[in-house]
């Protein structure tokens, strides 16, 4: 029987009457109060989240920046110390084996914060094409990450704006921290990386200055209405990123696992291509359905903010356009939805 | 805002987590307390057709909340008369008075006799408690 592993912040997640998951090899938060309220919180005000199941890999050297480049999907080279980015790790058909941020701490040294199911794969993945010149390191068990976010996560943390895909050291109420600009939620706010030994404290800091606890559940709500991709959902190792519809964090015109496949695909255009789509029917769409014009969902929920059923899934180009009806599957009833412009929600004014 | 816990007197409850409150040939249909606070906020109620059979021991519709879907098992027999149109619009009714206001359907009885093995409100309570 395998043990399912915990955050520095368990005893507080139960304390709080938190409903604790498995997920991903931890027992995780799924909900406190509840998903909906939860993700209103993030939505209108401030929610945290315990991401510290997320991996951290360190590659470092004064090769790591050639490694990363043959490995990594977007121009590594782009990056600036204090700056982040997007990428892909790609194998050799262009299929997504992780999708990750990677953070340029020193001219010779990267930081990556990768899903928490990936973290053992990408780390050997890595490894096994590790060059002299670089060093790579599996960090994930040193920290914790917080993620704050909401339109007033800054105001209620009391630190400055700053541009996304930034990072700089900082400090919250006497902890020392690593301010990340970056999220999953289509909000403003910060992801903060902390020594495992003072996740508790800055957990308690963050609920003292007005966040509201959020789980895995109002996470996944979230991500899903902004549409940003849940790996092992909407993409993974047999989807490629062109029609996964993440062309643009990958420089083709660079040298990495993948790239050729990949503009290939490009230039003869993806057979079917990864849509968001908003219920017309009563129902809430989930993964695996079917969907009649071919494919399947590969994410679905029920959309707070819309108060309908919203989703995700791959279907054949043609049926692809935004406006066109999909008939889904849900438990042998009909129902139909129609295909939108992504994301799915879009903040009024914004 | 969530209703406390609570299994009032006077209903029937089937251990599929539903009640039933009889009332001469007729009977009113939902689920408990314990089964709206496992599921979380419901957000689809997929009702049965009026005028539809069902069965006691199998499913008549299913309620939703953002994480879960959850068959309605049918606690007696009976044919649909009316359902709760409040629920359809705005599911989170059950979790707000899953014994009032939250009710699913209203049934005319198929077989009376089958309300004799559902529980009263005191064993069902502690079917809970084992749960």
């Amino acid at each position: 029987m395998q043990t399912l592993l915990r955050t520095p912040l368990y005893e507080r997640h139960v304390s709080l009457g938190a409903r604790m998951v498995p997920f991903a090899g931890w027992e995780m938060p799924v909900q406190y109060e509840g998903v909906i309220p939860e993700h209103r919180a993030v939505r209108e005000d401030c929610g945290v989240f315990d991401v510290s199941h997320m991996g951290e890999i360190e590659v470092e050297g004064p090769h790591a920046s050639d490694l990363l480049q043959s490995l990594l999907s977007n121009d590594v080279d782009k990056l600036e110390i204090g700056e982040a980015q997007y990428t892909l790790l790609t194998n050799e058909q262009g299929g997504i084996v992780d999708d990750l941020i990677v953070y340029r701490l020193e001219g010779g040294r990267y930081l990556l914060i990768v899903n928490a199911s990936n973290r053992d794969a990408d780390y050997d993945w890595i490894r096994e094409r590790e060059r002299p010149g670089s060093d790579v390191r599996n960090v994930s068990d040193r920290y914790a990450l917080l993620a704050v976010q909401g339109p007033r996560s800054l105001e209620r943390l009391g630190i400055d704006d700053a541009p996304a895909f930034t990072f700089a050291m900082g400090e919250i109420d006497g902890i020392e921290v690593m301010i990340n600009r970056t999220g999953y939620t289509g909000e403003k706010g910060v992801e903060l990386m902390v020594m495992n030994e003072d996740a508790g404290a800055l957990w308690d800091a963050v609920l003292e200055r007005g966040a509201t606890p959020a789980g895995l559940g109002a996470r996944d709500t979230l991500r899903l209405e902004v549409c940003y991709p849940l790996h092992g959902n909407d993409i993974g190792p047999e989807t490629d990123a062109i029609s996964a519809g993440l062309g643009w964090v990958c420089a083709l015109e660079t040298d990495f696992t993948g790239a050729e496949e990949l503009r290939r695909i490009k230039a003869d255009g993806p057979a079917r291509k990864l849509v968001a789509f908003v219920m017309q029917d009563p129902g809430i769409p989930r993964q695996g359905m079917a969907i009649a014009e071919g494919g399947e969902v590969t994410s679905g929920s029920h959309s707070p903010m819309l108060d309908k059923g919203i989703g995700m899934g791959y279907v054949a180009t043609e049926h692809a356009d935004p406006g066109a009806t999909l008939t889904i599957d849900v438990r042998g009833r009909e129902r139909r939805a129609e295909i939108v412009k992504k994301p799915i929600y879009k903040k009024e004014g914004a | 805002m969530a209703a406390a816990e609570s299994y009032p007197d006077g209903l029937q409850y089937h251990s599929e987590h539903d009640w039933a409150r009889i009332e001469g040939d007729e009977a009113t249909l939902g689920i408990t307390w314990f089964a709206q606070d496992a599921l979380g906020e419901l957000v689809h109620y997929e009702p049965p057709e009026e005028g539809a059979e069902i069965s006691k021991g199998t499913t008549y519709g299913e309620v939703e909340s953002v994480k879960a879907v959850s068959d309605v098992i049918a606690p007696l027999s009976g044919v649909i008369l009316e359902v709760n149109a409040k629920v359809v619009d705005e599911p989170e009714t059950v979790n707000e008075d899953p014994y009032g206001e939250g009710w699913l359907v209203r049934i005319r009885l198929g077989d009376a006799s089958e309300a004799d093995d559902l529980m009263d409100a005191a064993a069902y309570k502690s079917f809970v408690a084992e749960q």
